[in-house]
């Protein structure tokens, strides 16, 4: 088997990315999934951004993940927060029913 | 090398896995233990090649709190019962072809960019923050992030802030008919509006309502 490379580890960022992707589209009734796949997205930037910071002998990879993972934080918690307030107001997070905005 | 080979793999598979059942598992409660799952296998991979203190960040940010707190509102929410199945669902959608289409359209391009991509083992190397390889992985982290990026790191702090008075004012809900002690009128009760002096009549006694 041949030794692993920097691409090996962005392809698999980029796989996981896609999952992410294809589980916002695809997900049409609970919102909590939607969170996240969005978590997942953020894991795939992640991975990129170690992998080029490992390969590259330069450490601000590393510092920027720490950033993305403290948005990730925060972002969950607002997230969460918000289908919880609209649940106490319509009793359902279905994705299908929230269609007040017409989107 | 060999190792690094079989555990790279053996890692990315869970990975990928898990993240396929994160997006089509029909029970909220199992997605969330496959984030989880994800999550740890991702730590594991960054401990691997090399990230140790991202490795274990990733576990006590990822699996410790936010996981933690999916499944918490999950629970609370009591959505677990809620199928999720869009893949076998009754009703139709008119967003799930959409949702393909540009779902290929995404894999697409990503294949043509890792196509198009000869991997170059000598990308452009930056010298600005070069490992020590004396250090730890912690130590250089430490070093660097406290001395050039330290206006980030407050500005990190103040998004957290952010995050949790956000949080509290979305979901805080203040309940009505509850009997609270109130320490500021306790406190400012003066004499002269808390006791009246009153003359009292030898054989007539005070009407207290008057």
């Amino acid at each position: 088997m041949a030794s692993i490379e920097l691409g090996h580890y962005l392809t698999l960022g980029g796989v996981i990315f896609l999952l992410g992707i294809v589980g916002i589209f695809l997900n049409r009734k609970n919102v909590i999934v939607i969170l996240m796949s969005v978590e997942l997205i953020l894991l795939a930037v992640n991975i990129n951004l170690v992998a080029f910071s490992i390969y590259s002998n330069d450490i601000t990879g590393q510092i920027f993940t720490f950033f993305i993972l403290t948005v990730a934080a925060a972002e969950a918690a607002i997230g969460l927060a918000i289908i919880i307030s609209y649940y106490r107001n319509k009793g359902s997070i279905r994705v299908q029913e929230i269609n007040e905005m017409k989107g | 090398m060999l190792a690094h080979t079989f555990f790279f793999y053996f890692f990315s598979i869970i990975s990928v896995g898990s993240a396929l059942m994160v997006i089509t598992s029909r029970n909220t409660v199992h997605a969330v233990f496959f984030l989880i799952l994800d999550f740890i296998s991702i730590g594991c991979l960054f401990i691997m090649i090399g990230a140790e203190f991202l490795g274990m960040i990733m576990l006590i940010v990822y699996v410790g709190a936010v996981a933690v707190l999916f499944l918490f509102v999950v629970m609370m929410l009591n959505v677990a019962e809620q199928k999720q199945s869009w893949f076998r669902g009754r009703e139709k959608s008119a967003h799930i072809p959409v949702g393909l289409i540009v779902s290929i359209i995404i894999l697409a391009e990503v294949l043509v960019v890792v196509g198009g991509w000869k991997y170059k083992s000598n990308f452009i190397k930056t010298e600005m923050l070069a490992v020590d390889g004396n250090l730890t992985n912690t130590h250089m982290l430490g070093n660097v992030l406290y001395t050039q990026y330290i206006h980030l790191f407050q500005v990190a702090g103040v998004i957290l802030l952010l995050a949790m008075i956000g949080a509290i004012v979305l979901t805080y809900t203040k309940r009505q008919g509850v009997k609270t002690q109130s320490y500021f009128t306790q406190l400012s009760r003066e004499k002269k509006t808390s006791i009246k002096l009153v003359e009292v009549d030898s054989n007539k006694g005070v009407k207290i309502d008057g």
